[in-house]
């Protein structure tokens, strides 16, 4: 028999309504994530990823379809799911009033949570922001606070995690001590639900994933079958001189560092060779694995939305 | 303890600790405020005004002064902190949570209460040596506060809803509750007011909030405390049923 999904997308669409007329922000949106995944879900700005998480944490209400945590409703069974959901949202949010510990014990008592301290302190310590929980919140750094917010999320200790884009802005030390604790979650067993801009993270730690572009799932896979199953070649180099125009549209330029998708041999012997009769000298040309970057410019590329 | 009531008792204590920790500006300076409006108009009017016959217009004033300290510190807390919240963006930790409607309602509802009716005690306790001191009928004191604060902190819960700025809130405070509480009968009787104003005052539900109050000081009202009574009653219900649902449909913060 079929485990429950943690989560369950079923045909979610969401359309704002303004003065200004309609924006559709989310269309026909269906996917499953089964408990104890690491999942990662990827779109470009605008593409509707924190609608999506939104409407998971009720925050926002879909104008169509059906969202679960666990078998739970967002709507009709909210208790049931938001207990079960830690969200870690994406804006830098806290309260002035308080201090680390009580934020922490307010949040775990809002969701019926008491006398926790015991999980308080190894949050704190996990976290390393042991030597801040008198604190008050307004005297932590932006890193600082980031890091409460994530042990807000998990204070009530909930089956599934949701991470909105976490390491926005954050250094790299934090960055790793996150990564490193949230996947010791995951291997607890743990569902984590994770939007990113840094597809190295994602490609490093979610066994599957999910593209939405324009508000539609354009990509649904395994990892490791979109970095198989897409653009197989990179062709990097450096340049200093412009790129022959038919070259140029389908290149990635980073400064002087030129990336292009090639499929096979025979096509990079065509690049090449434009590049030859072009009159350009390649420094330092290599071929490489496409990485998840090369797999997700691609699929936004292409897709149609 | 149940999970509901536990969550509820949380955001009711957060709520009350927030204005708590900063009682310099939510309960020591209002209970200041009421102290130099009873030292300016009583010093001015002490000799010239006699109230109910016989009653000193000091004695007089000072109920008002604590009525009306427990209605606008009341629609200030859940509209201040809501829109604090709001616009900070941690109202996020609260709509995350499994808290129902109704829970929102008695957390924010009763934290409102628990600030009114402390700045109403302090004013109370600080003017009360300001007069000869009387409360003939002390139960009529705590209904009207209690429903009075009630009303106005599901008033201010509505008003932080609609709001997306302080300055909205601002304009809600200086053009609709504090005139209703000035022109409520705090400083003067009604029943001293020509008829055209008197009528006007007696549509105006504080009226019957202070006056209802000042019955169980005194004994004696512009009004029955039962009619009092029932218009408080209905205004309280009315500005319920329009939070309970605002917060149910989640208007303005769940989009």
């Amino acid at each position: 028999m079929p485990s429950t999904p943690a989560i369950s997308f079923q045909h979610v669409g969401k359309t704002y309504r303004s003065v200004r007329g309609a924006v559709k922000a989310l269309d026909d949106v269906s996917f499953d994530i089964e408990p104890g995944e690491f999942f990662g879900l990827l779109g470009p700005n605008g593409a509707g990823k924190t609608t999506l998480i939104s409407i998971l944490a009720g925050l926002a209400r879909a104008s169509n379809g059906q969202v679960r945590v666990l078998g739970h409703d967002v709507v009709t069974d909210y208790a049931a799911a938001r207990r079960s959901l830690g969200i870690v949202p994406q804006e830098l949010v806290f309260d002035p009033f308080f201090s680390v510990r009580e934020a922490l014990r307010l949040q775990g008592g809002y969701f019926g949570v008491h006398n926790n301290d015991d999980w308080i302190d190894e949050l704190l310590a996990h976290l390393g922001l042991a030597d801040k929980a008198d604190a008050n919140m307004r005297q932590l750094s932006g890193g600082m606070k980031r890091r409460v917010l994530v042990a807000q999320a998990l204070v009530h200790r909930p089956p599934v995690i949701v991470l909105d884009e976490p390491t926005a802005g954050v250094d790299v030390e934090l960055r790793q001590t996150l990564w490193q604790f949230v996947a010791r979650l995951n291997k607890e067993g743990h569902t984590v639900l994770l939007t990113t801009h840094y597809l190295e993270e994602a490609e490093a730690l979610c066994g599957r994933l999910a593209m939405l572009k324009q508000g539609r799932v354009v990509a649904l896979d395994r990892t490791s079958a979109l970095l198989a199953g897409t653009a197989s070649t990179m062709l990097r180099f450096k340049m200093d001189a412009p790129l022959p125009p038919s070259l140029a549209a389908q290149s990635r330029v980073t400064g002087r560092i030129v990336q292009i998708t090639a499929h096979d041999a025979h096509e990079v012997e065509t690049i090449l060779g434009v590049l030859r009769n072009a009159g350009c000298q390649p420094e330092d040309l290599e071929i490489g694995r496409a990485d998840l970057e090369d797999v997700f410019l691609e699929i936004m590329q292409g897709a149609t939305a | 303890m149940n999970g509901a009531l536990a969550g509820t008792k949380a955001l009711l204590y957060k709520e009350v600790l927030r204005f708590w920790k900063v009682s310099f500006q939510t309960v020591a300076a209002p209970v200041l405020t009421a102290i130099l409006y009873l030292l300016i108009f009583g010093h001015v009017l002490e000799d010239h005004v006699k109230v109910y016959g016989s009653v000193g217009y000091t004695s007089f004033l000072i109920p008002g002064l604590v009525m009306m300290s427990v209605l606008q510190n009341a629609f200030a807390n859940s509209s201040s902190s809501l829109i604090q919240s709001k616009i900070t963006g941690n109202l996020v930790f609260v709509l995350v949570a499994p808290l129902s409607h109704w829970a929102w309602f008695v957390a924010y509802v009763g934290a409102s209460v628990v600030r009114g009716v402390a700045v109403g005690l302090g004013v109370l306790l600080v003017t009360v040596w300001f007069a000869p001191f009387q409360l003939v009928q002390p139960l009529w004191v705590v209904v009207f506060a209690v429903m009075g604060a009630a009303m106005m902190g599901a008033l201010g819960l509505v008003a932080g809803l609609w709001a997306e700025k302080f300055d909205q809130i601002a304009a809600f405070q200086n053009f609709i509750i504090m005139p209703m509480t000035f022109l409520s009968g705090v400083f003067y009787s009604v029943d001293s007011l020509p008829p055209f104003w008197k009528v006007v005052s007696h549509l105006n539900p504080f009226f019957y909030m202070i006056d209802g109050f000042r019955r169980g000081f005194f004994g004696v009202s512009d009004v029955s405390p039962w009619t009092g009574l029932a218009v408080v009653a209905a205004s309280l219900a009315l500005v319920c049923a329009l939070c309970l649902h605002l917060l149910k449909i989640g208007y303005k913060i769940r989009h």
